[in-house]
């Protein structure tokens, strides 16, 4: 048989039987990624038995718990959530979480940073961010309420280390991640398999980007703390960032007093507010940042996330302690 | 090495000719395609990947500033554009991909899941993985080395795994001279190779990755003899598989929804409805339906979702179905078209991909997990292994680590397995260690 290889391959070299679906009949990209991440949680519901979800009041967990919220509707969500609370959180943030727990009726366990350094098991760093010592408070509150699911709102899209996730991601009895030999994941049939002590986290938002969360925001009308949205604010500028002026954030060297102003800011990204920065933006509602992140050429984390800049494989590190 | 000539290109700056890439409408139907890479270690998957996201202005600022800051501390003339996808540091260290990085990138006509996957042998489970969800492959050959073992493996893999595109990327063609007859021999050998591994099509694209070639322009200055598409206008034409009207329905219960006391609304209390992924067909309120493994005969009250009722749902939409009458339906349990419906089966013979350090032997007490349905099972027999030169069967009674075999399982429960060819979802199921839970095999109901 002699074939011309140098031919542009048409429609006729595919396979018979492929063809494109009726329209009607196709998912559109939001859809689909809604239909997946509900079959995700089903899934982890089903088969473990004390799954939690991490509900910070953060973009990606406020849609994870809308996603869980639909999944068993016209059931309560079943199962709890759980904060880790840095104690340098924004107060607009933590009211947030709270009102949204309520209406859901959902039990809320917060596991509590403070009350660690407080009591000495944990000590401040000398960088005073306290994103990093998140890690030992979580594992302690999923070994002591024995939690074997724990959902997260990673995304693959976020960063390099998170890109190697699995969807359904095994931690070893000290809550360590090995990236160098996970299970393997086939289709979408989840094994969560694992043995006593062990545990799983569970990412329903895997494949989705910071332009699909924010789609989705619009799409469904997603209520979120108004920071996510353009607001004045008192900022100074750190390590390239725009901190806002606070209790946790205050400007300490002469050129960081020096640029302190008022600036018209949004926050891409919520986190412990000693180490996360605001963008300055005009968007103010939902489409309005749906569009300022289509045409943004910076990842959320390096505009805003200095915990991620200590250095090149702080994430990786991070994550193979057992960080979310 | 060479060098990546134009890599000074300021990413950031904006080409006329390409849409920003990231202002795809993720409410637009039909756009999204899962892809992934696969081809021996070091024949250039990463850095075609890398070069596919550069090219189409899919890496950002802060990205690229990253890549080239590690580059350039090695010694580096230019970015490393692998970097952007073997972000672990044992990956670094090695200069090899351990497991699949996912990317997503979008033009204006489609968006796209990439899946990195690795090359190396011992992480052939981690490119299973890759290609499992994949609707297009793109296997990598190096210009100069030709077919190698693990590229005949990972071709099998795509076979079996029933991958609906495969593109080969005859990579490294600077380094042949941009020569139109070692691409035109290799194409052949791909394409003889293919068809005996279970792959009936294959489009093969001459590439540089390196250097861009071919990848998302065309290469008409150095492969002005080449007429095809550079690989992402091929990829953006690619058509998407499966179209639902054309098949059975089949819906696995994921779980029984009763809120009683716990409803969103008193007016729930009583709900009773079944919660699942169509995965395959479509069904419409009215529609009989049998439940299998028990055969009990329905129909269709309602199809519910927070967002309201549908007359009809179709694969893979996540809905909660609502029956007729109030029979026994349980997680694990099928929900089938009554017409054309499956048989229960307590035995089946398949294909495995054997993904576990321990070898396989008959008589293995496992667990076999199908659709939403986990149950004990023996391995009765091994009957043969994939010879990956000849595409044959050869005889075999004991399967090793990235070995492709036949088996025959028993079942302690019936399942509703369906052939893998016919229907994907309901055709494959794993083989698990019942012990430490480990993931032992891929497996596909029915013969290649
Ligand atoms: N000259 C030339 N070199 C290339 C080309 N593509 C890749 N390379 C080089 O080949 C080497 C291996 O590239 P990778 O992209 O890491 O290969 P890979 O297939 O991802 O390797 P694994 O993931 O470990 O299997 C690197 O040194 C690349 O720079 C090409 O088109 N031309
Ligand atoms: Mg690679």
């Amino acid at each position: 048989m002699s074939i011309d290889v140098t031919t542009p391959p048409t429609t006729d070299t595919a396979p018979a039987g492929l063809t494109d679906a009726p329209h009607h009949y196709r998912l559109t990209r939001a859809e689909a990624l809604e239909s997946e991440s509900i079959h995700l949680i089903r899934e982890v519901v089903a088969e473990f038995e004390r799954p939690v979800l991490l509900f910070s009041g953060g973009k990606d967990s406020v849609v994870m718990l809308h996603l869980a919220a639909k999944a068993f509707w016209p059931a309560k969500v079943p199962f709890g959530v759980l904060h880790v609370d840095t104690g340098h959180n924004f107060p607009e943030v933590l009211a947030y979480r709270d009102r949204t727990v309520e209406r859901l009726g959902a039990h809320l366990h917060v596991a509590s940073v403070q009350d660690y350094i407080d009591d000495g098991r944990l000590r401040e760093r000398p960088d005073g961010t306290r994103n990093p010592l998140q890690t030992l408070p979580l594992l302690d509150a999923i070994t002591g309420n024995k939690f074997d699911a724990v959902f997260g709102g990673g995304r693959r899209d976020e960063e390099k280390a998170r890109a190697k996730e699995r969807v359904i991601s095994l931690r070893d009895e000290f809550g360590q991640w090995d990236p160098r030999n996970q299970r393997p994941e086939l289709w979408n049939l989840y094994n969560g398999r694992h043995r006593p002590g062990e545990h799983v986290r569970a990412f329903p938002l895997s494949n989705w980007t910071e332009l699909d969360v924010w789609s989705y925001i619009a799409a469904e009308g997603i209520e979120l703390p108004h920071l996510y949205y353009a607001h004045e604010r008192e900022v100074f500028d750190r390590d390239g960032m725009l901190l806002a002026v606070g209790e946790h954030a205050r400007p300490r060297t002469d050129a960081e007093l020096a640029s302190v102003r008022t600036e018209q800011v949004r926050y891409r990204t919520i986190g412990d507010m000693s180490c996360t920065g605001a963008v300055l933006s005009d968007a103010s509602d939902p489409a309005a940042v749906v569009d300022e992140v289509a045409a943004t050429r910076i990842t959320e984390r390096g505009a805003t996330r200095a915990d991620d800049r200590l250095s090149e494989a702080a994430m990786e590190d991070r994550k193979k302690e057992g960080y979310f | 090495m060479g060098t990546l000539t134009d890599a000074t290109v300021d990413p950031t700056a904006v080409d006329p000719t390409i849409a920003d890439p990231t202002a795809v409408d993720p409410t637009a139907p039909g756009t999204l395609l899962r892809l992934a890479t696969a081809g021996s270690v070091d024949d250039g998957k990463s850095t075609l990947v890398g070069r596919l996201l550069y090219d189409s202005k899919s890496v950002l600022a802060d990205q690229w500033d990253a890549i080239e800051r590690v580059s350039a501390g090695r010694g580096q003339e230019s970015a490393d554009l692998a970097l952007l996808t073997d972000g672990l540091r044992a990956e670094r260290e090695q200069g090899i991909t351990i497991d699949v990085a996912y990317r997503y990138f979008a033009t204006q006509t489609r968006s796209f899941i990439l899946a990195d996957c690795p090359g190396h042998v011992q992480y052939t489970r981690n490119t299973v993985t890759g290609a499992s969800t994949a609707d297009a492959v793109v296997l990598l050959v190096d210009a100069r080395k030709g077919l190698l073992e693990q590229t005949r493996r990972h071709l099998a893999v795509v076979g079996l795994l029933r991958v609906p595109h495969v593109v080969v990327a005859v990579n490294k063609i600077d380094l042949v001279d941009y020569s139109r007859d070692r691409f035109t021999e290799l194409a052949e050998e791909i394409r003889a190779a293919a068809v005996s591994l279970g792959v009936p099509h294959v489009h093969p694209i001459p590439v540089s990755a390196l250097v861009g070639d071919n990848v998302v322009t065309r290469a008409e200055q150095t492969m002005p003899w080449y007429e095809g598409p550079s690989l992402l206008e091929l990829l953006e034409a690619l058509p998407v598989a499966d179209d639902p009207a054309g098949e059975a329905f089949r819906m696995p219960v994921q779980s029984v929804l009763r809120p009683q006391g716990a409803a969103v609304s008193p007016e729930y209390a009583e709900y009773r409805g079944y919660a699942g992924q169509v995965a395959a067909g479509v069904v419409r309120v009215g529609d009989p339906v049998v439940i299998l493994p028990s055969g009990l005969r329905t129909t269709v009250e309602g199809i519910d979702t927070p967002d309201g009722e549908l007359v009809e749902a179709f694969a893979p939409q996540s809905v909660v179905v609502r029956l007729s009458d109030d029979i026994d339906v349980a997680r694990g349990d099928l929900i089938a078209a009554a017409t054309d419906a499956p048989e229960p089966v307590k035995e089946l013979t398949g294909t495995v991909s054997w993904l576990s350090d321990q070898p396989l032997r008959p008589g293995a007490r496992v667990l076999l997990k199908h659709t939403t349905r986990t149950v004990r099972a023996i391995v009765a027999e091994v009957t043969g292994r994939l010879d990956l030169d000849s595409g044959q069967p050869s005889p075999a009674d004991v399967l090793e680590l990235n070995d492709i075999g036949t088996v025959r399982v028993r079942l302690a429960e019936p399942i509703v397995a369906e052939d893998y060819a016919t229907s994907r979802r309901t055709g494959a199921f794993l083989l698990i260690d019942a012990h430490d839970g480990n993931t032992l095999a891929a497996g596909m109901t029915g013969t290649p």
